[in-house]
C-alpha cells in the first residue's frame, strides 16, 4: 500500500467514525438514563436519511440536515412520550422486545412512504469537489464530516458536565430514584434525553445521505455497529463511544481499502475479541451495576404434577395420531411450530434459568440449517448423517461465541450475542463459494422415506419432542440447578467453588447445539436456506416466543412458539404489510401483558385458587 | 494449631495506602474479630484473605499453603467457608436446595445432567440444616425467608465442605440485637466445636466484645491493636480513634 | 406537618404495612424504631412516594401527598435521605449539591452550598471530590447536605448511624440536634437505641409492618428492648 492511498484510507476512516460515534453516542445516552437498549435506534437512523433525502430536493441539502435531524428527535420524543412511559418499570427483556417491534413498524412506513428501491442522495452544495492528497483525491465532504464527529463529542461533553441539565442526566444515569426523591421530575428528563439521542441518530442518518443511498436494509446493519461500538468502547462512556467508533471505522476503511471487504467482519470479531478480553466492560466502560434480576423472584422448581405430564402425554397423543384425520397444509405448519418449539425452549434454557439473555439465538439455528444442507450438498453425505452432524457445527459455533459471551452480563451479553449472530449472518450472505450468498442453498430434501409431509411430521415430531424432555429434564438435574444458582447469586456460586464462566459455557452450548437441532431440520423441512433463516429477526422471533409464553414457566415457550408461528403464517399469507402488523401486535401484548400470555393466566389461576 | 497467617499484607489503591504491612494469624477454634473505623482497610484487607483482591506485598497462608493468585472458587475447595455482609442465597431454590448446591459442588456433581438434583445428599444437606436450627423451614423458598434465618442458611452453606476456616463479613449487619446474640452463639459453638477458625469483621461492639475470642483493630490501614477484648476495650489508641467516649455500648 | 394513616404498602405480593398511621409535628425529632425487616425503610419509601400506596392517606402542611410522585413531594419540602446514603459517585461533591437544588420555600431553612460547608466542614475540604472517592462517614454527611439543598421543612432520615463507626456516630447526633434548632421537623428511622436516645423527642415502635407503640421515648425503647 503507498502512503498516499494509506492516508486516504485513513482519512476515509476518520470520516466514516463520525456517523457512527453519534448513534453509540446517542444509543449509550438512552440507555445510560432510560437503562433501555433501543433496538430502534438504526430505524431512526434509517428515517433521518429518508427525511434528509425527501427534504433536500425542496429546501437545499443543508437545510434539509437539520430539519431531518430535529424531525427524528419528535419522533424519538414522541415514542418516548407514548410507549417507554408505560414500560420503564419492565423487565428489560420486554423493553427490548418493545424497541423491536418499533423496527419492524419503521420499516414499514419507510417501504410504504419511501418504497423498497435505494434512494441516492444529493452532494452536499459548496462540499462536492475533491482535494488532492497526494496523487489522490479526497472528498471535500469527508473531511468536513472528520471535523464534525469531534465537533460533536465536544458539544455533548458541554452539554453533559457545563449545564444543571446535564448534571442531572448524569445523576439520573447513576440511580434515577434518588434524583427522584430529591425533587428531578424524570419524566422530561428522559423525554428529553431520547429526543437528544434520537436528534443525534437522525443527525448521523441525514449526514450520511452524500456518501450512501438511504435503503431500507440499514437500520439493522447500522444498531449492530453501534452494539459493537457500544460493547467496545464501554456502555455509558461517550469518550469509549467516540474511540470505538473510530477503531471500527478504522479496520472496515482499510480492510475496505486493501481490497479484502471478506475479511471486514472478521476484523471487526477479532478486535471486539480482543477488547472483551482485556477489557471486559470496553476500553472505557466500568463494571456495570447489578442488572435488575429476573422478574420478581422466582419460585423454587417443582416437578411437575401428574396432571400436568398426563396432559402433555395427551398433547404428544393427539400430534402423533393427527396424520390420521389431517394432512397437507396443518401438517407443514404444525411441522413449523414444533420445530420453533424447540428452537424456543433451547432460548429459554439458557434465558430463563441460565438468565443469560441472547439476542443472536438464530445464528445457532442457522449455522445447523446451513450445515444441513452443506454437508448434503456440498460433502454428498447421506440426508440422515448430514441431519445428526449439522447441530454439531452449531454446537461448536455456539462454543466458540459462548466463550466471550459469558464473560459478560446482562445487557452487554445480549448485544454481544446480537453483535456475534450479525457477523455470523454477514458471512453467511458474503461468502457465495459455500453458502450460496443471498441466494442461499437450494435443493436441501429429505431421505425418499421422509419425502411424504406426514413421514417428515414425524421425524420432526420425535426428535423434537425427545429433545424438548430432554432440556426439560436437564433442568431438574444438577447442572440444570447449578445454572440457576449461578444466575440467582454469582458471588454465592463463586463462594461455593462453582465455576460459573464454565457452567454457563456449557449451557450456552448445549443451548445452540439444540438450536441446530432445530435449523437442520428446518432446512429439510424447506427444501431451501436462505440468509434470512439466520437474521436477526429470527433470534427476536425466539425472544418473542419465549417472552409470550412467560419466562419463569417451563411449558411457556411451546404454547408461545405456537401461537407467533400460527400468527406468523396467517398474517404474511394475507397482509402486505406484515411486519407492522407483527410489530403492532407485539406492542400490544408488551402492554397488556409485562409478565407473558402464560405467565399472566398462570397469575390468575393462582390468584383465583388463593 | 494456627490455621490462618496473614504476613505484612499490603495493598495501594491509586496511590493511597490501604493496607499498610498487617500481620496476623487465626488458630483452630479461635474467634478473631478484625474492627475499625470505616476506611481502615478492613474490608481490602477481608477481601485479601478470601482472594476477591490480590496484595501488592505481603502473604496469606492456609495450614501453610499459599492462597496468592487463587480465586475464590479455589480457596473454597481447600476448605474455606465464609459468610456475607448482605446474604448472598439462592432466591429460586428452597433452603434445603441451596445446602444442596454447596454439597454438590464440593462432590463435584455439578456437571450431572442425568440425575435428579432433589435426590442428591438429602441427608448431608438436613443434617447441616439441623446445626443452624433451619430443617423445619428446610422446604422453604429462600426469598421468603426471614433475615436472621437468611444468614443461617448462609452459615449451613458454608460448612457444608466442613471448613477449617470461617471468614464472616460483618455477620450481623441488619439483625436485631437479640437475634445478632444468637447467631454468634451458634457461630462460635460450630466453631469450638467442629475446631473451626473464624475471622470475622463487625460493627456491633456488643457482638463483637461478648464473642470474640481475641480482636485486631486497624486504623488508617496499619495494625494498632491486637489482644484480648479488654485489653482492647481499655486501649487508649483504640479508644481515641474508634470506639469514642461512649465505648463498648453505642 | 407530616400526618399518615391507614398506609398499606408492599413489594410485588408481599405486604410490609399494614394500617401504619403517624404523625410528626413541626420542629419535632421523632424516631420510628424496628427491628431490621419491620418496614422502617418501606414507610418512609411510601412516605415518599417511591413505593406506591394500596391504601392510606398522608399530609404533607395542607397536602394531600399519598398519589403525588416522588419529584413532587420533594418539591413540596419533604426531604429524604437514604439508609444505603446513594451518592451519585460519579458527581463530585458540589455537582451532588446542585441535584438536590430546589428553589428556598418560606417557612423552612434556606440552605446554600456555602452554608452547608458551615456545618459539615469535611465537605467543605472535598468540594470537587468525586462522591464515589469518598469514606462512608463523608457519604452519609454529603448525602443529608444534598437533601438540605431542597430547602425542605421536613426530613425523613433512614437509619442513619448504620454502619458508621461510633466516633461518627456521635458527630450525626450532634448534626441532627443541629437541624432541629434549625425549625426542621425530623422522622429518623433507627434500630440503634442509644442513637434514638440521643436526639430523638418521642418514638413510634413499628414491628412486622405494624406500629406497636408511641409516646415517650423511655417507654417505646422499653417495649422494644422487650422484643
Amino acid at each position: 500500500m503507498s502512503y498516499d492511498s494509506f492516508v486516504i484510507q485513513f482519512l476515509n476512516g476518520l470520516a466514516g467514525a463520525s456517523s457512527l460515534f453519534m448513534v453509540a453516542a446517542g444509543l449509550s445516552l438512552i440507555f445510560g438514563v432510560t437503562r433501555i437498549i433501543n433496538f430502534a435506534h438504526g430505524s431512526l437512523y434509517m428515517l433521518g436519511m429518508y427525511i434528509a433525502v425527501a427534504c433536500a430536493g425542496k429546501i437545499g441539502f443543508w437545510w434539509a440536515v437539520p430539519v431531518a435531524a430535529l424531525a427524528v428527535a419528535a419522533v424519538g420524543a414522541l415514542v418516548e412520550m407514548l410507549l417507554l412511559r408505560r414500560i420503564y418499570a419492565a423487565p428489560e427483556l420486554l423493553q427490548l422486545l418493545a424497541t423491536f417491534a418499533l423496527v419492524l413498524v419503521a420499516k414499514d412506513y419507510a417501504l410504504w412512504q419511501w418504497g423498497s428501491e435505494d434512494i441516492l442522495g444529493p452532494r452536499a452544495p459548496g462540499l462536492a469537489g475533491a482535494v488532492a492528497i497526494g496523487k489522490a483525491a479526497f472528498p471535500e465532504y469527508d473531511l468536513f464530516l472528520i471535523g464534525f464527529g469531534p465537533l460533536m463529542l465536544l458539544a455533548l461533553w458541554l452539554v453533559l458536565t457545563r449545564t444543571r441539565w446535564g448534571t442531572l442526566v448524569r445523576a439520573a444515569t447513576q440511580d434515577r430514584e434518588m434524583a427522584a426523591a430529591l425533587g428531578v421530575n424524570q419524566k422530561w428528563l428522559f423525554t428529553g434525553v431520547f429526543a437528544l439521542g434520537a436528534f443525534l441518530a437522525g443527525l448521523g442518518g441525514a449526514l450520511q445521505i452524500p456518501r450512501e443511498p438511504a435503503t431500507l436494509l440499514i437500520d439493522l446493519s447500522v444498531v449492530s455497529d453501534a452494539f459493537v461500538v457500544v460493547v467496545v468502547g464501554g456502555l455509558g462512556s461517550i469518550g469509549g463511544a467516540f474511540v470505538a467508533a473510530l477503531l471500527i471505522a478504522q479496520i472496515k476503511s482499510f480492510c475496505i481499502g486493501l481490497g479484502f471487504s471478506q475479511v471486514t467482519l472478521v476484523a471487526e470479531f477479532i478486535v471486539m475479541a480482543l477488547v472483551l478480553v482485556l477489557r471486559p466492560w470496553g476500553l472505557l466502560g466500568r463494571v456495570p451495576a447489578q442488572a435488575r434480576g429476573p422478574w420478581t423472584a422466582e419460585r423454587p422448581l417443582v416437578p411437575p404434577s401428574r396432571p400436568a405430564l398426563a396432559a402433555l402425554g395427551a398433547v404428544a397423543a393427539t400430534l402423533l395420531a393427527l396424520p390420521l384425520v389431517s394432512g397437507g397444509y396443518t401438517l407443514v405448519l404444525l411441522t413449523e411450530i414444533l420445530l420453533f418449539a424447540l428452537f424456543a425452549v433451547s432460548l429459554h434454557f439458557i434465558m430463563g434459568p441460565a438468565g443469560l439473555h441472547s439476542f443472536g439465538h438464530a445464528a445457532y439455528f442457522g449455522l445447523g440449517a446451513y450445515a444441513a444442507g452443506i454437508f448434503l450438498l456440498r460433502e454428498k453425505l447421506p440426508m440422515e448423517l448430514a441431519l445428526a452432524l449439522a447441530p454439531l457445527v452449531a454446537g461448536l459455533g455456539a462454543l466458540v461465541f459462548g466463550w466471550f459471551c459469558v464473560r459478560l452480563s446482562g445487557i452487554y451479553l445480549a448485544m454481544l450475542t446480537l453483535a456475534f449472530a450479525q457477523i455470523a449472518w454477514s458471512v453467511v450472505f458474503q461468502w457465495d463459494a459455500l453458502t450460496g450468498g443471498s441466494n442461499g442453498i437450494v435443493g436441501v430434501w429429505p431421505a425418499p422415506w421422509l419425502a411424504s409431509k406426514t413421514a417428515y411430521y414425524l421425524l420432526t415430531l420425535v426428535v423434537c419432542a425427545a429433545a424438548i424432555a430432554f432440556l426439560w429434564r436437564a433442568l431438574y438435574s444438577p447442572f440444570g440447578y447449578a445454572l440457576r444458582a449461578a444466575r440467582d447469586s454469582p458471588l454465592r456460586a463463586d463462594a461455593i467453588g462453582m465455576d460459573t464462566r464454565r457452567l454457563q459455557w456449557a449451557g450456552f452450548a448445549l443451548a445452540g447445539l439444540f438450536a441446530g437441532i432445530a435449523g437442520a431440520l428446518y432446512a429439510f423441512s424447506k427444501g431451501s436456506i436462505s440468509p434470512e433463516t439466520m437474521a436477526v429477526t429470527r433470534s427476536v422471533d425466539g425472544l418473542v416466543m419465549v417472552l409470550l409464553g412467560g419466562i419463569q414457566t417451563l411449558t411457556g415457550p411451546l404454547w408461545g412458539a405456537a401461537l407467533f408461528t400460527w400468527l406468523q403464517d396467517t398474517v404474511a399469507r394475507n397482509v402486505d404489510y406484515w411486519r407492522a402488523v407483527i410489530g403492532a401486535v407485539i406492542l400490544f401484548l408488551v402492554l397488556a401483558f409485562p409478565q407473558g400470555v402464560t405467565g399472566f393466566v398462570g397469575e390468575r389461576l393462582r390468584a383465583r385458587d388463593a | 494449631m494456627t490455621v490462618l497467617a496473614v504476613k505484612s499484607l499490603s495493598k495501594s489503591f491509586g496511590g493511597v495506602r490501604a493496607v499498610r504491612d498487617v500481620s496476623f494469624t487465626v488458630a483452630a477454634g479461635e474467634l478473631l474479630a478484625m474492627i475499625g473505623p470505616n476506611g481502615a482497610g478492613k474490608t481490602t484487607c477481608f477481601n485479601m484473605v478470601n482472594g476477591q483482591i490480590a496484595p501488592d506485598a505481603g502473604s496469606v497462608e492456609f495450614e501453610g499453603r499459599s492462597l496468592a493468585r487463587l480465586a475464590p472458587r479455589q480457596i473454597w475447595r481447600l476448605g474455606v467457608g465464609r459468610t456475607f455482609q448482605i446474604t448472598a442465597t439462592f432466591g429460586s431454590m428452597t433452603v434445603r436446595e441451596n445446602v444442596q448446591m454447596a454439597l454438590l459442588s464440593h462432590h463435584r456433581r455439578l456437571f450431572s445432567f442425568f440425575s435428579l438434583s432433589k435426590d442428591q445428599f438429602v441427608k448431608d444437606a438436613e443434617a447441616l440444616l439441623d446445626r443452624v436450627g433451619m430443617r423445619d423451614q428446610a422446604g422453604r423458598a429462600c426469598s421468603l425467608l426471614a433475615y436472621g434465618d437468611l444468614k443461617r442458611v448462609e452459615l449451613a452453606v458454608a460448612l457444608a465442605n466442613r471448613p477449617r476456616l470461617l471468614l464472616m463479613d460483618e455477620p450481623t449487619a441488619g439483625m436485631a440485637p437479640e437475634e445478632r446474640d444468637e447467631l454468634m452463639r451458634l457461630a462460635a459453638e460450630l466453631a469450638r466445636d467442629s475446631r473451626i477458625a473464624v475471622l470475622f469483621t463487625e460493627h456491633d461492639m456488643d457482638v463483637v466484645f461478648t464473642h470474640a475470642d481475641r480482636i485486631i483493630v486497624l486504623a488508617e490501614g496499619e495494625l494498632i491493636a491486637e489482644g484480648a477484648p479488654a485489653e482492647v476495650r481499655a486501649n487508649a489508641r483504640v479508644r481515641e480513634v474508634y470506639l469514642g467516649a461512649g465505648a463498648g455500648h453505642a | 406537618m407530616l400526618e399518615a394513616r391507614g398506609l398499606v404498602a408492599g413489594y410485588g405480593r408481599a405486604q410490609i404495612l399494614f394500617d401504619v398511621a403517624l404523625e410528626i409535628r413541626a420542629g419535632e425529632v421523632v424516631a420510628l424504631l424496628g427491628r431490621n425487616g419491620a418496614g422502617k425503610s418501606t414507610t418512609l419509601k411510601a412516605l415518599m412516594g417511591l413505593l406506591p400506596l394500596r391504601a392510606g392517606e398522608v399530609r404533607f402542611g395542607a397536602e394531600r401527598i399519598d398519589r403525588l410522585p416522588a419529584y413532587r413531594i420533594a418539591r413540596l419540602g419533604l426531604g429524604y435521605v437514604p439508609e444505603d446514603r446513594r451518592i451519585f459517585t460519579d458527581l463530585t461533591v458540589i455537582e451532588n449539591l446542585e441535584v438536590g437544588r430546589q428553589p428556598p420555600r418560606a417557612g423552612a431553612p434556606a440552605w446554600t452550598p456555602a452554608r452547608l460547608y458551615e456545618l459539615f466542614p469535611n465537605l467543605a475540604r472535598m468540594q470537587t471530590r468525586l462522591g464515589g472517592r469518598m469514606s462512608g462517614g463523608e457519604q452519609q454527611m454529603l448525602t443529608i447536605a444534598r437533601t438540605l439543598m431542597g430547602n425542605p421543612a421536613a426530613l425523613l432520615l433512614d437509619e442513619p448511624s448504620e454502619g458508621l463507626a461510633p466516633v461518627i456516630v456521635e458527630q450525626m447526633a450532634r448534626t441532627i440536634r443541629d437541624l432541629k434548632r434549625e425549625g426542621l421537623a425530623i422522622l429518623l428511622s433507627e434500630q440503634n437505641v442509644h442513637f434514638a436516645d440521643a436526639v430523638a423527642d418521642r418514638a413510634y415502635l413499628i414491628e412486622q409492618g405494624h406500629i406497636r407503640g408511641a409516646g415517650a421515648l423511655a417507654e417505646v425503647r422499653e417495649r422494644y428492648q422487650s422484643l
